[in-house]
């Protein structure tokens, strides 16, 4: 970075204004952990549990003596399912709080709300949720799955199973359309064919018309990139149908907001899915995890999955980095979690990746009988390969940008 | 020719669908001129019914068809009493206040249930068969269960005693308060039956769809679209509302696809209020129920 008169400006500006805040923060000594995630409204189904990890991680981060002999403070904010509350939250715990980090977000369309004005403040910034990649932002660490990871896997398990149609519905908004493009990328590697794929507005809740289709097409298996509550009369409709039985279905997002759980057992066994984490994985910590959670919140608590795991594995990599930097200031704890810092959380061992500021993590299939996931096949450290293609902030640590198209050009995909 | 037959049923369901999720509304708007947004809710709660019953052990049949109507009626008409009749006449207000029921339901229910609930009931029919198509045989049952509905609103509005009282109230409110008729208590009782065929809806609904706190806002707005464009008669208004925008819905979700079905439907609202601001009936079938 070249140091111009405004740059030079700019930044004594800064540590003026900073100054007196520094010493604020001295009295009550705290480290500021934010969160602000859906609480309410439509998304609650994936932000509960996730708030629930958070928690978690922080009650265990105290419990061991919090960092560098600080408390942890979380602040918990409720975007209520409404992205104008996430540019609002965001500036508060950027500006008000002065946290020290911020984790936040579910869909994609609240992290590109929130993303640029935690850049601008310099605010440390973690999205803890499986995303459709592309996300290229130095400030910005992303420790959900991405297509590459999971689709990757699925696709080609489930044509080993089923045979090589198939057909694809996907939710209409950027994580199923990008999805899809990528579902029809390793269906023709694997030398299959897509026989149709469609796209369904979030609030669809008759799929006759397209249950008629796929009985017409016959393919040997659907995959499904559905996303919310509405979309759950899909698999309904389609056991009702009797179709289950004879098409079956793998997704990349069944199970993510726990939909195994909101379908009878008949209407969801055999149905296949792909995540960075399942509750059978089988590891120690993991084990200890699950009975922490289950004596904390009782036998009916949230089943795990990625989504909440991941937010507890993504607060508890940056308290590695806290405490391996020594410091909670943002660009040395960035620095020590781009030193391909390694969690050994309840998924395994999550690797920051320092080319994109993603994790390399364990993938596991799963399949669903009566309502619980089987873990049928893992994978381990499996690197963001999409993301990677298109991003490199190793050579150019100076960016802040979601490639939309996600390597899909450069995967090939028109 | 498998096809056409399997085309057509779910082209058929589509509109029943449609017709089942508005009927209610339709009740509480053409009779009394009340919007009630928080319809959607109405429907979730006879989902719960259904649900919070059947995990209880009641039988699915008597937890669709008696237990959701009646509790969400009972839940109607104290909603008529705490808060709708203080409003009558005041349109937007009604609307203010039940936008505020609905969202202080999702909450109720969010913080009594959770975010997501667990559901065991899947639809209590087998699967029937044509050729090489298969189609839920639960979905012929709620065609069958629309038909039947129908045929009992208009039977009580056109000949029973309550509902030759209920439409004078509608139509001169002065009139039949003077002729002796208990204003209110007519109202009460137009509003909870509203209510009862709403959460009837929504019970007979929760076997095929996701049963969530926030699931009425999927089937508010098309309520709406299909009474507004059906026009001031409850029953031909909804019935020539649900025909159209499901028909159209239905046959351009199958040829293109579910985004363009869903488009074609609010296209075709559209340039039907344009022609008939008053809907349908505003035009048609005028003298009709």
């Amino acid at each position: 970075m070249t140091l111009s008169r405004r740059n030079f400006v700019m930044g004594t500006t800064a540590i003026a204004l900073t100054a007196p805040a520094t010493i604020g923060r001295a009295q009550t000594d705290n480290i500021k952990f934010a969160s602000i995630l859906d609480l309410s409204g439509g998304l609650d189904i994936y932000g509960a549990p996730m708030a629930e990890t958070t928690k978690m991680a922080i009650e265990d981060i105290n419990a061991a003596g919090g960092l560098l002999g600080r408390e942890v403070e979380l602040t918990m904010y409720d975007a209520q399912s409404t992205i104008q509350f996430y540019t609002q939250y965001a500036t508060q715990a950027a500006a008000g709080d002065k946290a020290h980090t911020v984790h936040a977000g579910i869909t994609s369309a609240s992290r590109e709300a929130i993303r640029p004005t935690l850049a601008r403040f310099k605010t440390l910034y973690f999205y803890n949720t499986q995303y459709e990649g592309g996300v290229c932002d130095y400030n910005n660490f992303c420790t959900g799955s991405t297509p590459a990871q999971t689709v990757a896997k699925v696709v080609p398990y489930a044509m080993n199973k089923w045979g090589k149609k198939v057909y694809i519905v996907a939710a209409d908004y950027n994580y199923g359309q990008i999805t899809a493009q990528w579902m029809q990328k390793f269906v023709a590697e694997n030398g299959g064919e897509t026989l149709d794929v469609e796209f369904f507005p979030l609030d669809v809740t008759n799929f006759g018309p397209t249950i008629n289709k796929i009985q017409t097409a016959k393919p040997d298996m659907v995959i499904s990139a559905l996303v919310g509550g509405a979309h759950v009369s899909f698999y309904r409709q389609y056991a009702a149908a009797g179709m289950l039985k004879e098409i079956p279905i793998a997704s990349t997002t069944f199970g993510v907001g726990n939909e195994q759980k909101l379908i009878s057992a008949e209407e969801g066994n055999g149905i296949i899915a792909s995540y960075g984490y399942f509750e059978g994985a089988d590891n120690p910590v993991n084990t200890a995890f699950l009975e922490r959670l289950t004596a904390k919140l009782g036998a009916d608590r949230p089943v795990m999955n990625e989504l909440a795991i991941r937010s507890y594995e993504g607060a508890m990599l940056w308290a590695e980095a806290v405490k391996a930097a020594g410091t909670a200031d943002r660009d040395p704890v960035i620095e020590a979690l781009r030193s391909g810092l390694t969690y050994n959380g309840p998924s395994g061992p999550v690797t920051i990746d320092a080319q994109t500021n993603h994790c390399s993590m364990n993938v596991y299939i799963g399949e669903l009988q009566d309502q619980t996931w089987n873990i049928v096949e893992s994978f381990e450290n499996q690197p963001p390969a999409d993301t990677q293609l298109v991003c490199d902030l190793v050579a150019n640590p100076n960016q802040s940008t979601f490639l939309f198209e996600n390597g899909l050009a450069a995967a090939g995909i028109e | 020719m498998d096809l056409v037959v399997a085309v057509l049923f779910q082209l058929v369901y589509g509109i029943a669908n449609l017709a089942l999720i508005s009927l209610g509304l339709a009740i509480i708007f053409g009779m009394m001129r009340v919007i009630n947004l928080a319809h959607g809710e109405f429907l979730m709660l006879g989902g719960y019914t259904v649900v919070v019953a059947t995990n209880a052990g009641v039988n699915i049949w008597i937890a669709m068809l008696i237990l959701a109507p009646l509790v969400v009626g009972i839940i109607g008409v104290i909603v008529e009493r705490l808060l709708i009749r203080w409003l009558y006449g005041r349109m937007v207000d009604t609307l203010l206040a039940t936008w505020g029921l609905s969202l202080l339901l999702i909450g109720l229910v969010t913080s009594i249930f959770g975010a997501s609930t667990a559901t065991t009931i899947s639809p209590p029919l087998g699967i029937i068969r044509l050729g090489d198509y298969s189609a839920s045989g639960y979905e012929l049952f709620l065609i069958g269960v629309t038909i039947v509905l129908f045929i009992a609103v208009f039977a009580t509005l056109k000949m029973t005693k309550l509902g030759l009282v209920a439409r004078g109230t509608m139509q001169n409110p002065e009139m039949s308060s003077a002729l002796g008729v208990s204003t209110t208590q007519v109202y009460m009782v137009t509003f909870g039956l509203g209510a009862a065929v709403t959460g009837l809806a929504g019970g007979l609904l929760a076997p095929v769809t996701g049963v969530l706190p926030t699931i009425g806002a999927t089937y508010i707005a098309k309520a709406f679209i299909t009474v507004i464009s059906g026009g001031a008669s409850i029953l031909a208004g909804t019935a020539a509302g649900s025909i159209l925008l499901g028909g159209i819905n239905g046959i351009f979700a199958f040829i293109t696809g579910p985004t363009i079905g869903e488009v074609a439907l609010l296209v075709a609202a559209i340039i039907l209020l344009r022609l008939m601001p008053r809907g349908i009936t505003g035009r048609f079938f005028r003298k009709s129920l």
